[in-house]
């Protein structure tokens, strides 16, 4: 939108020629708005969750002893995870510095941690799966695959489109004075990895 | 119309187009970013799903008024869906599940939210477009195969969905109990599809109203119709999600074998229904919050008076959108709820009637003394005015718990939805569609037909629904195939055959509006820029307004209902007009681009 973009001396200030907005560049605000929509999604799941959970607390019995969940690697995972969330931090410090070489690292950097995590589920489910831990075993398996695989799809989302936030950063797309795609992808990052730390708990360790 | 359509009046000016269009067709008009274009797309995709909404409620009412009687035309249809005719009890069920699916989700929704919130918001509040166009044509190509597949459950094995439009587990969730399997799934997987499409418009529009307003266009300075689609988006955007994450448990009971909803295996069918209703309850307020809104523009302009107490209407807005989230329990009375919560949902239930009545003080207030025009809109307004009262005061009724268990799932609730959905909404969107259409298309409708349209939808439209009230205190369940089966209700059959008679009068009635519609786009008057005398940004472009709206970002000095301003020798003073100083005020000059 060429008319849309000439009102815009800098894009990462609100435009001049408007009321007072929120402060904030419209890619921004919409992606805030957007994860309020994601926090309600999220919180229909978990919700379930923890009506069923505390509806049949037998289904859940044995629970963490004899779980069928590998929990030393899911923790490994949701470290990886956490240090994917500091390279996005890295990234962003490095965009607002103007440093390219260390913006277009901490990106490829986050998307390859992100994708390792995506793997690392893959993994996880085929194990659990060839146990006979399937998302129709009762309650448990119901809740945790449909959970953790949602989440594991907002992942896979995260990770596409960090990878074309990247493949932008590779050809310089983004400066020190506007870099709102590195700013935006990365408040979907830490929400996922939010979202992910509260499941880690729930599902995973109570 | 005299009245009314006076030509280009001394605030219009001509002005170039703000942006010459010169893209191909299909960017132009198939696949385009222009916000205006959009919500054209989303008007025409809306009113064919009321059409085949309405269609299905014909033959919901044939079989309601003359059970057993072979349904006109019912021989075209295939065996799975009547017998000789007459219309069988698998497709009844799928007939009320798909009314109602399609009128909720396909047809008002949009209306309202798709429609008047893409093509009013960036017009309105002097935007040149949204703040993403490109996700809006994004979210308008997700609701159109969401619809498709919604449709595409009549010509699947097992028919469409019939779990009802609220599909209330166990019954949705499980095949064996409806014969239905793929058309529940197709169901369930078009509201995921068409929740992306809502959550998509819905995010843009908040960032839209919230950053792309014109300068001097402050909060208390938008129109209410923007107030109430701004909060209306809020709310879309919070409990879509609920659905869609319900839509998606649901589904993977039906495909992949979990048990969320299914007692047997320990899953929780109230489950489902909080779920639902935490949604639906907001939902509600999604359908008839910008009714009220695009509503109360109409009424002052009609009036020709300010709006009487826009602040108050602002926060009654703000008060229902609140509120809204804190009363779905009401739904559930039945449910075997703990009579303390079940006072608690009733208490706030009758709370929301604060902020109703306020407005519609309001409303009244506004048209009090007021130097009436009755345009076509105006009296589509009027009506949405007075059947949102009888609605509304059913509604406290039903929310009152020990009443609503006596009236619980009868038809005083279908009366009771169809005075807020029909009386309410639908109303409210002729005449907004009414009111707007010139500056859609640039031409005038047929005012003399737009009065016959009115008129004969007011007298059917009372006829169909008001005797529904009657029928459910004496019993008649909302839900049920045949009336006759059971002798206390055999008596009330002269009352269904009523309403079948009135019922089928007020489709017939909306083929008028469809001509009316249609006829007007090719062979209608040529719109002026102001046909309505309107002070809203909008009015101060051609009609239909170009790309990219305005040449210039206008200037906003102040509200939009300053009728019959004494600053004026007109009887209106737009919003962008700088000096009160009547018919010889300057003009802000286009500056060029």
């Amino acid at each position: 939108m060429a008319h849309a973009a000439a009102m815009h001396e800098d894009v990462m200030l609100p435009p001049s020629s408007r009321a007072a907005g929120a402060g904030v560049y419209n890619e921004k605000l919409g992606m805030w708005i957007f994860l309020g929509s994601e926090v309600m999604f999220f919180t229909a799941l978990i919700g379930t969750y923890v009506i069923l959970r505390f509806a049949h607390p037998d289904a859940w019995v044995g629970h963490p002893r004899t779980t069928p969940l590998n929990i030393p690697v899911t923790a490994v995972n949701t470290f990886l995870l956490i240090c994917s969330s500091v390279t996005m931090v890295k990234a962003f410090a490095a965009a607002q510095d103007g440093i390219q070489r260390s913006l277009r690292l901490w990106l490829l950097a986050t998307a390859m941690i992100g994708a390792t995590f995506v793997g690392v589920q893959v993994y996880e489910y085929t194990h659990l799966i060839e146990k006979g831990f399937v998302p129709s075993e009762g309650l448990f398996g119901s809740t945790f695959y449909t959970m953790t695989g949602f989440h594991g799809f907002h992942v896979t989302i995260g990770v596409i489109c960090m990878t074309y936030v990247t493949i932008k950063a590779f050809r310089g797309k983004y400066s020190q004075t506007d870099h709102r795609g590195v700013e935006v992808i990365g408040l979907y990052w830490h929400f996922v990895d939010l979202v992910w730390i509260i499941l880690f708990t729930i599902v995973y360790l109570i | 119309m005299a009245t009314t359509a006076t030509g280009t009046s001394a605030y219009t000016y001509d002005h170039g187009p703000a942006h010459v269009d010169d893209r191909p067709f299909i960017r132009k008009y198939i696949f385009s970013t222009d916000h205006k274009i959009i919500g054209i797309q989303f008007l025409l995709m809306s009113l064919t799903f009321l059409l085949l909404g309405g269609t299905l409620a014909m033959v919901m009412r044939w079989q309601l008024g003359f059970p057993g009687k072979p349904l006109p035309g019912g021989t075209l249809l295939p065996e799975t869906y009547t017998n000789n005719g007459v219309v069988l009890p698998e497709f009844y069920n799928s007939a009320v599940t798909m009314h109602g699916t399609f009128m909720v989700f396909f047809a008002i929704m949009p209306l309202l939210v798709g429609v008047f919130g893409n093509y009013l918001i960036p017009l309105k509040i002097g935007a040149p477009d949204m703040a993403f166009p490109r996700i809006n044509m994004a979210s308008f190509w997700t609701a159109v195969p969401a619809g498709l597949l919604m449709l595409a459950g009549f010509f699947v094995e097992g028919g469409s969905a019939a779990a009802g439009w609220t599909s209330y587990a166990p019954l949705s969730a499980r095949s064996d109990l409806t014969g239905v399997h793929l058309g529940q799934i197709f169901w369930c997987l078009s509201l995921i599809i068409l929740g992306l499409s809502s959550i998509m418009g819905s995010f843009n529009y908040i960032t839209t109203v919230i950053n792309m307003r014109a300068p001097g266009m402050n909060w208390f300075r938008l129109p209410l119709s923007i107030w109430a689609l701004f909060v209306t988006a809020c709310l879309v955007l919070l409990a879509i999600p609920v659905l869609s994450g319900a839509a998606i448990l649901l589904l993977f009971d039906q495909t992949i074998g979990t048990h969320f909803f299914d007692p047997q295996a320990g899953g929780q069918p109230l489950l489902w229904q909080h779920l639902f209703w935490f949604f639906g309850h907001p939902e509600v307020y999604i359908l008839i919050l910008p009714a009220m809104g695009m509503a109360s523009d109409i009424i002052a302009n009609g009036a020709r008076k300010p709006i009487f107490g826009y602040t108050s209407m602002v926060l009654a807005i703000i008060a229902i959108g609140f509120l809204g989230w804190g009363v779905w329990g009401h739904h559930m009375f039945q449910s075997g709820m703990n009579p303390t919560l079940g006072t608690t949902f009733m208490i706030s239930t009758l709370l929301i009637s604060v902020p109703s009545a306020i407005k519609t003080f309001n409303w009244l207030g506004t048209i009090w003394q007021g130097n009436i025009t009755f345009h076509v809109p105006m009296l589509h307004a009027l009506a949405f005015v007075s059947m949102f009262v009888i609605g509304g005061l059913s509604g406290v009724f039903m929310a009152a718990s020990p009443f609503d268990i006596y009236i619980h799932d009868t038809y005083f609730i279908v009366a009771h939805l169809h005075y807020v959905l029909f009386g309410g909404s639908l109303f409210a969107i002729f005449a907004a569609v009414t009111y707007w259409y010139p500056k859609m298309f640039g031409r005038m409708m047929s005012p003399f037909w737009g009065r016959v349209h009115f008129w004969l939808t007011l007298v059917f439209y009372n006829c169909t629904f008001f005797p529904m009230h009657q029928l459910g205190l004496h019993g008649h369940m909302r839900r049920i195939y045949d009336p006759t089966q059971y002798a206390f209700l055999r008596e009330m059959q002269p009352v269904n055959q009523f309403i079948s008679i009135s019922a089928f009068c007020l489709f017939a009635t909306q083929l008028i509006f469809a001509a009316n519609f249609i006829g007007s786009w090719f062979k209608g008057e040529k719109a002026p820029d102001n046909p309505w005398l309107d002070n809203g940004l909008e009015w101060t472009l051609p009609s239909p307004p170009p790309h990219g709206n305005f040449a210039t970002v206008p200037t906003v000095y102040r509200g939009p209902y300053e009728y019959s301003s004494p600053h004026s020798d007109l009887d209106y003073l737009p919003q962008n007009v700088p000096m009160p100083g009547g018919a010889g005020a300057p003009h802000p000059q286009p500056a060029g681009d």
